[in-house]
């Protein structure tokens, strides 16, 4: 319930300030916005198999966003950062695909 | 927060579906997906079996009966509601749901205190509320972060995202795109410049065609005419001035540079007849009666000689018993009009 309710405050937080992003974060966001998702992703099937555990769930959530993050800084310190953040993006895709195919499992048996 | 989750009966509830996992597994039910596992909960609890595992977890085991008697009207002491759980649960049906999450809260705050008794249970965590708040803080911020993004992506038609070699293509395109737009505005910018030209050109046509059908009417006759001339008036007490000497007269001034003249308020002009008998003339049909008054513009000391000449019209009409008086004036009204003879075969020649 709570997710549910953040991201959706989250959302129209989002829409309602529109903030601009800054230029140095903007190469980010949309990895870390990935990473989150997977995270979210993972907690919602841990869920759905009975094994989530709140603490894994924070520290997933966390890690993922700032290790995506450092690769694609990393890569843009070596000059291959669209690479990498391709590379990331669909590691985390591959991720999100399974989560959500073990939760479609659940939902619907199938 | 989490008083809310241990006092009452909706608590549970609302929290079965959230975050917090339910290990399902002593009951059976729960072993499917949400719902079922939230489900799970209550009848765990309300089940005779239930209060297996609530009795033993009382960590400190506190007078349990009185409190009991205290608890349904207010749950506060978290530290006494499971004392309180256990007789609870067996009297009351009712109070069972209620208080069987509360052993659970108590075990899932610790984290760690598996009961002796029911080690499978133990598993069962309740939300520590450190952990909804960081949860709820985080999906906060992937939900702001992602309409942020959304909209970014909106905004920007990726630029920040391409690659050296597209924008330097990027570059290229606008780069052409300019040069072209300046060569639209300069090209609008000349034909902006014809049409102002030709404006005023054309202003200047119409006011010279004005000028030309001014002078044209003047002469003419079709409009009233005023400047320096002179008045002439030709007496003829025995009627005996003729076709001839009028005519003599008018041709006379238009040798002299008459621009426009009127006799007895008939307008002179190029197709002007003169007719009838001497004492009996007509101008372009309409009768004139003596005295004769000659209004005419030009230069007045020219037609007053052209006049007076001799051999010329005054010598003419005292031959004839008349007389000429004339009269100079700086300013002379013709404004008699005539009707513009509209050519009928006459047409003008186009030179093409």
């Amino acid at each position: 319930m709570i997710p549910i309710l953040g991201l959706a405050a989250g959302v129209l937080l989002g829409l309602f300030f529109d903030p601009t992003v800054p230029l140095w974060l903007q190469p980010y966001l949309p990895i870390a916005v990935v990473a989150a998702l997977d995270a979210v992703f993972g907690g919602l099937r841990a869920r759905l198999d009975g094994i989530f555990d709140a603490k894994v769930f924070v520290i997933s959530f966390v890690s993922n966003v700032v290790v995506a993050g450092l690769i694609v800084f990393l890569g843009d310190q070596l000059g291959v950062g669209a690479q990498l953040s391709t590379a990331v993006v669909v590691v985390l895709g591959i991720r999100i695909f399974g989560n959500a195919a073990a939760i479609r499992r659940h939902v619907f048996r199938a | 927060m989490s008083e809310d989750q241990r006092s009452g009966a909706p608590g549970p509830a609302a929290d079965g579906p959230g975050d917090d996992d339910v290990v399902p597994h002593p009951f059976g039910t729960g072993a499917s997906g949400g719902p079922a596992s939230a489900a799970a909960e209550p009848p765990g609890g309300a089940a005779a079996p239930g209060s297996t595992p609530e009795p033993v977890p009382v960590p400190e085991p506190v007078a349990a009966p009185e409190p009991a008697a205290a608890e349904p009207a207010a749950a506060e002491p978290a530290a006494a509601e499971p004392a309180a759980a256990e007789p609870a649960a067996a009297p009351g049906v009712d109070d069972a749901p209620e208080q069987v999450p509360e052993p659970a809260p108590t075990t899932a705050d610790g984290d760690e205190p598996p009961p002796a008794a029911t080690p499978a249970v133990a598993r069962r965590r309740r939300r520590d509320p450190l952990a909804a708040v960081l949860i709820g803080v985080l999906t906060l911020l992937l939900g702001f972060a992602f309409a942020v993004q959304v909209r970014t992506a909106d905004d920007e038609s990726q630029l920040t995202g391409a690659r050296e070699e597209d924008l330097v293509r990027i570059l290229d395109e606008l780069d052409a795109q300019e040069e072209r737009l300046r060569g639209q505005l300069a090209e609008q910018r000349s034909a902006l410049e014809q049409l102002t030209n030709s404006d005023s050109r054309a202003a200047t046509a119409l006011e010279a065609a004005r000028q030309r059908a001014e002078a044209i009417g003047i002469l003419n006759g079709t409009i009233a005419a005023q400047g320096p001339g002179m008045e002439m008036v030709i007496r003829d007490p025995e009627d005996s001035v003729g076709v001839a000497d009028l005519l003599d007269a008018i041709q006379e001034l238009r040798g002299a540079g008459a621009e426009t003249m009127q006799i007895d308020d008939v307008r002179v002009g190029v197709s002007t007849a003169v007719t009838g008998q001497p004492g009996d003339l007509m101008l372009d049909g309409r009768p004139i009666t003596a005295p004769y008054e000659v209004l005419v513009i030009g230069s007045p000391q020219d037609m007053e000689t052209a006049m007076r000449i001799p051999g010329g019209v005054e010598q003419r009409v005292n031959g004839r018993g008349g007389s000429v008086a004339i009269t100079q004036s700086d300013e002379v009204v013709v404004d008699a009009l005539r009707q513009l003879d509209t050519p009928q075969y006459a047409s003008p020649r186009t030179d093409d």
